[in-house]
């Protein structure tokens, strides 16, 4: 232990491995006893600043995956390094630096949510115990459970507990914060607050990892995205990188739908759908202005013409499969 | 605001670094306020009063006359004459089930409990430390079991001092010696059984590590004390009866005697000590090496 004694006062937190990532993994892999291959060799790059949404069916490693990256899961093989520190082996020395939240809230019920994270803050052994009660109280006032600090963590609604696992991860000034599905199981109404929250924390210059089966709760708030699917990354970039990986398409409405089809069809576009009114197909790298002149020249009356993307729900399916077929 | 000054400012908001073994000790606090404030927990001190209370009650009202043969006579014939006996009664009564019962509930729970509730988690995550995480849960297990004995020999003397006479104490070799020299023999006899009630919560914490489920858990200790006991009654396999976990917690009775049978009590604390030292061996090998997926 006497090893550990330096860190939290120590090294600056200039990154080893990728610049200005905060998390970075390489080949990293998770085969659990049962044989089951829960995480295929993953290179996952956060870059330091961003809002990372981590994105995935259920069952498509996500958790696995955070679960290494806080030393709870050994990997199988490949490395991983949380703010420039390789883990598990500095796992003393970074994780202080980063708050977690994994997979739901889990505190004892008998205690109320201030003992209870006083309990969590007890563990740290790098925190001081003279100002526990004043970080205590703001990670509280934070996340808005000021007024429920005395009460029992049995009484607490889901929302309530889920806040209150937010503020055990911000219990400290953290660089870095890990939020597995923190809107699991929460209505409307919690899921805003919990963004609003990540801003909030993003705003103060953290790094956030925050794991969701679903886009939309996180894509209003994320920089950054990284797509799991049966154990393997993917997609990884930015928003706007994922949004451009959208193939554009051009949907030409006309009152000879089934002539234009012919006309897109000999123009060499992908993809020709035909319905009532309306003919789309796949750009390519054909203009628009260039498709609607042979349709002119066809005399196709063109009642309009627009270029529509796909919104990054459909990217989102597109990545991880429909329904059911998250593997196992 | 870049990663690098974000780390400065936050060193600067997270206050002084506290020594290792004083956080040590603030996390062992921690552990004993969840040990000690569980109603289950305390409700299993509660009966080590009830039982000795109501077994000098018993007595008591039986007035024993001694010689009936019984394994316990020559305590019972003592009882009559100094209450300071009830305590050593007791202790011979409580050791066959309810005194390792306890520390099996509280051993077995130790581990099991967290993984089974998730918290482990998140001790982990902060990061405790495993092998930390681990040498205050087993401090835990050993200080309960302490106050344990000292519970059921503190409630055994009350009674016995209030139900019968009190005064110089004759021991099993038949020397009297004065009642304070009596006194410290009830200590050393309390904490020699603590001793072997640690060893108990060596075997229960092993046995947490390997389960979510800290009813399992409990049971299993429970089941590994009782079989010990049965094995050490089988007089085919005497020969191995020095080395059962439950042989040597009665000879607390050699300082019952003059001169104290001192070869006996270190056969006894050397037995506890190597079970408690492969045990928590196999503990830590256990939970440093686990996947916590709980």
């Amino acid at each position: 232990m006497s090893t550990d004694t330096e860190v939290a006062t120590g090294d600056p937190a200039a990154t080893a491995g990728a610049p200005g990532a905060a998390v970075t993994t390489s080949g990293l892999s998770k085969r659990y006893r049962g044989g089951q291959l829960a995480v295929d060799g993953i290179d996952m790059v956060v870059p330091a600043g961003s809002v990372y949404g981590f994105l995935g069916p259920n069952g498509s490693g996500k958790t696995t995956t955070i679960r290494m990256l806080v030393g709870l899961i050994h990997p199988t093989s490949g490395s991983l390094e949380l703010l420039g520190t390789a883990m598990p082996g500095g796992a003393v020395r970074v994780l202080p630096r980063v708050g977690s939240l994994i997979e739901g809230p889990a505190f004892y019920p008998q205690l109320s949510g201030q003992a209870n994270l006083a309990r969590v803050d007890a563990a740290d052994r790098t925190a001081d115990p003279a100002t526990a009660r004043a970080r205590i109280g703001s990670a509280l006032e934070r996340v808005g459970l000021l007024h429920a600090a005395g009460k029992r963590y049995r009484a607490y609604s889901l929302g309530m507990k889920q806040r209150l696992a937010i503020a055990a991860s911000l219990l400290r000034p953290r660089e870095l914060v890990i939020l597995d599905e923190p809107t699991n199981g929460l209505d409307p109404q919690g899921t805003r607050e919990v963004r609003g929250l990540i801003r909030s924390i993003a705003a103060g210059g953290v790094t956030v990892l925050v794991s969701s089966h679903l886009l939309a709760e996180v894509e209003q708030i994320c920089t950054d995205v990284g797509v799991m699917r049966t154990g393997q990354l993917v997609f990884q970039g930015t928003l706007e990188a994922l949004r451009a990986r959208g193939a554009r398409r051009i949907r030409i409405r006309t009152a000879l739908a089934g002539k234009a089809a012919e006309v897109l069809g000999t123009l060499g576009l992908a993809d020709v759908k035909e319905a009532a009114g309306e003919v789309s197909a796949q750009l390519g790298e054909r203009a628009p202005e260039e498709v609607c002149r042979e349709l002119v020249l066809a005399d196709i009356p063109v009642a309009g013409l627009d270029t529509p993307r796909p919104s990054l729900e459909d990217l989102f399916v597109e990545l991880t499969g429909e329904g059911f077929d998250v593997g196992g | 605001m870049s990663a690098a000054d974000a780390a400065v400012a936050a060193r600067a908001r997270a206050g002084r670094r506290p020594s290792a073994v004083a956080a040590w000790f603030r996390l062992l606090r921690s552990e004993l306020g969840l040990v000690f404030r569980r109603r289950r927990n305390q409700a299993l001190l509660a009966v080590l009063v009830v039982l000795p209370v109501t077994l000098g009650i018993v007595l008591r009202l039986s007035s024993p006359r001694g010689g009936d043969g019984g394994p316990n006579s020559s305590l019972l014939d003592q009882l009559a004459g100094n209450g300071i006996f009830l305590a050593f009664l007791a202790l011979t009564i409580l050791l066959t089930l309810v005194l390792p019962l306890v520390v099996a509930v509280v051993a077995g729970d130790s581990v099991a409990g967290e993984a089974g509730s998730g918290t482990i988690r998140y001790l982990l995550a902060v990061p405790a430390g495993r092998t930390r995480l681990l040498s205050v849960k087993y401090t835990a297990v050993v200080v309960f079991g302490l106050a344990a004995c000292i519970v059921v020999v503190g409630a055994a003397l009350a009674a016995g001092a209030a139900l019968f006479p009190v005064g110089p104490v004759t021991l099993l070799s038949g020397t009297t010696v004065p009642l304070s020299e009596g006194l410290l023999r009830v200590l050393f006899i309390t904490l020699y059984v603590a001793a072997g009630m640690a060893a108990l919560g060596a075997i229960g914490v092993a046995v947490s590590t390997l389960t979510e489920h800290s009813i399992g858990a409990i049971a299993t200790v429970l089941v590994i004390a009782v079989a010990s006991e049965v094995a050490d009654n089988v007089p085919q396999i005497s020969a191995a009866h020095p080395y059962l976990p439950t042989h040597w917690w009665l000879s607390f009775d050699a300082l019952l005697r003059s001169p104290i049978d001192t070869t006996t009590l270190l056969h006894g604390l050397l037995s506890f000590g190597v079970y408690a030292v492969i045990f928590l061996s196999l503990a830590w090998a256990r939970l440093t090496t686990a996947d916590i997926t709980s």
